[in-house]
């Protein structure tokens, strides 16, 4: 059953009944699903979430959708690495890494596109549309395919070649735009008024599908036997799903589901790319406001430079007592790097942002080595090889000869 | 000397259904001064009390934010148009 009474504006309050609408209508502000807490209190149970599907869809008593028929491609429960390797290069104690590259389509989007297209059939959309930097993308076409929905996809003209062919194999309507994130994003923002009758998954459906972000959230404390974790590492994008992490470690709270909350609950700290840094420049500046900026840099999955939920991020970080660091393009790629050399995960640039984040953070000692820290790698090294394909080769290249191979190799590997 | 002014779904109420208007050139706080004319209540849903866009509010003159030109005091000039967007996640 779903506990959802409706849709609340952040800003002003104003309630709306659980529409197709992202924006209030009085102030702009964002749309939040709203839910009966009490009943959620009186029914939700450790009990009830561990004996539903091994996929997000165990959560969904706290999503705004029913478990009967999701849209589902299997998402979620991704693994809980334990980290021990990259935790002794980095002079930190307890690390674990949510491997979010694990998902159907390889991101975290799949998440928020499973609630946003579960919710869009129950509204009774027959298209599904969207902006994306790629991850949303391959998400949105392979969920509508799944579903048996038209889909609407539009990029930048300019995303990594894996991006745009795992998004064009599903057989939707695929347009490359000229411009940025944020021309596409405008455009669609626009689109959204002309065309009502398509489902926007990060516009008119936004209020649903932001919300699939909390089950990060959900799955990490139930892996950590129901318990929080300390701090948590987010890359930012939008903002959104930092935000989300956050609201679903407090409802776990709220519903007493996980033990022994820490009276100041989670820490929440932020990574981005110096070359898209907006929320990260409001952080050190100590400001509320959000300049946007032009992006420019590898890690393209979170180069938009006017993050509508960055101000909210900004809130959570400071509000958890965590820190938002900007890491430049090679720590970019030596992140990505260190992470799949230590732990055997291949993240894409996103990722590289935030192990790199993390190593700055725990280098100048936000992140602390007496706290449970867990990172979130959210999508896969194989959508964005183009970053690394200058950077890396093969150790050798050989005649098929013995003498070759131990010319080739060095005494420690053949000792 | 006018202008066309793109009005999204969520202030339609106000101008009749219509998507799109026209009014005179001017600043941008000029346009939203004479859509209050017009459309009473309109300039209220764009700025806060301190007379500042609001926080989730986007307004772009020739596809270009008004946040990288001059905010408020960008000009809109003869033939331009001005979109009202509200702000949206994205990925």
């Amino acid at each position: 059953m779903s506990f959802v009474q409706g849709l609340a504006c952040r800003e002003c309050a104003r309630t709306y009944p659980a529409v197709a609408a992202h924006a209030c209508e009085h102030c702009f502000g964002p749309l939040e699903v709203a839910y009966d807490r009490q009943a959620q209190r009186r029914q939700v149970s450790r009990e009830r979430i561990e004996s539903g599907p091994h996929d997000m869809f165990r959560y969904a008593d706290l999503l705004p959708v029913g478990a009967d028929a999701p849209v589902s491609l299997g998402t979620g429960m991704t693994p809980l690495v334990r980290a021990d390797r990259l935790a002794a290069e980095l002079g930190l104690g307890e690390l674990w890494i949510k491997d979010d590259t694990r998902n159907p389509t390889g991101s975290f989007k799949d998440r928020v596109v499973s609630v946003a297209l579960t919710k869009a059939r129950e509204l009774g959309f027959k298209v599904a549309a969207c902006a994306s930097t790629g991850n949303l993308a391959n998400s949105v076409a392979a969920h509508a395919a799944r579903a048996g929905m038209r889909s609407v996809v539009f990029i930048p003209n300019d995303l990594e070649a894996a991006k745009v062919l795992t998004t064009a194999v599903f057989g939707g309507h695929l347009v490359a735009v000229e411009g940025n994130y944020d021309d596409v994003n405008r455009l669609c923002a626009e689109l959204a008024s002309e065309r009502p009758e398509w489902a926007f998954v990060n516009v008119n459906v936004r209020p649903y599908y932001s919300e699939g972000s909390k089950t990060l959230a959900f799955e990490v404390a139930e892996q950590l036997g129901w318990r929080l974790p300390d701090h948590v590492v987010v890359p930012i994008a939008s903002g959104s799903q930092l935000t989300k992490i956050d609201k679903g470690f407090r409802e776990l709270v709220e519903l007493g589901l996980v033990d022994e909350p820490a009276p100041g609950s989670v820490r929440v700290s932020g990574a981005q790319a110096e070359g898209c840094s907006p929320v990260a420049t409001a952080f050190q500046d100590g400001t509320d406001f959000v300049k946007p900026v032009r992006p420019s840099t590898i890690a393209k999955s979170l180069a938009i430079g006017n993050p509508a939920d960055g101000w909210y991020a900004l809130e959570v970080v400071r509000r958890t007592g965590g820190a938002i660091g900007a890491v430049s393009d090679d720590e970019v790629i030596d992140g990505i790097r260190l992470l799949a050399r230590t732990e055997g995960i291949f993240a894409e640039t996103a990722g590289g942002v935030t192990i790199a984040t993390l190593a700055r953070l725990a280098g100048s000692g936000v992140v602390r080595n007496d706290e449970r820290v867990v990172c979130y790698v959210t999508g896969n090294g194989l959508k964005t090889v183009e970053a690394l394909q200058e950077r890396i080769r093969p150790t050798a290249t050989i005649e098929p000869t013995l003498a070759a191979v131990s010319a080739a190799l060095g005494e420690e590997v053949l000792s | 000397m006018s202008i066309t002014v793109r009005i999204p779904a969520q202030l339609r109420a106000l101008t009749g259904g219509a998507g799109e208007v026209t009014t005179a050139t001017g600043t941008v706080r000029d346009v939203i001064a004479s859509l209050e004319t017009s459309y009473p209540g309109f300039a209220e849903r764009l700025l806060d009390e301190s007379g500042a866009l609001r926080r989730f509010v986007n307004l772009f003159v020739a596809d270009e934010d008004v946040r990288f030109l001059d905010g408020l005091d960008t000009k809109v000039s003869d033939g331009q148009t001005l979109s009202v967007v509200p702000a949206v996640a994205g990925g």
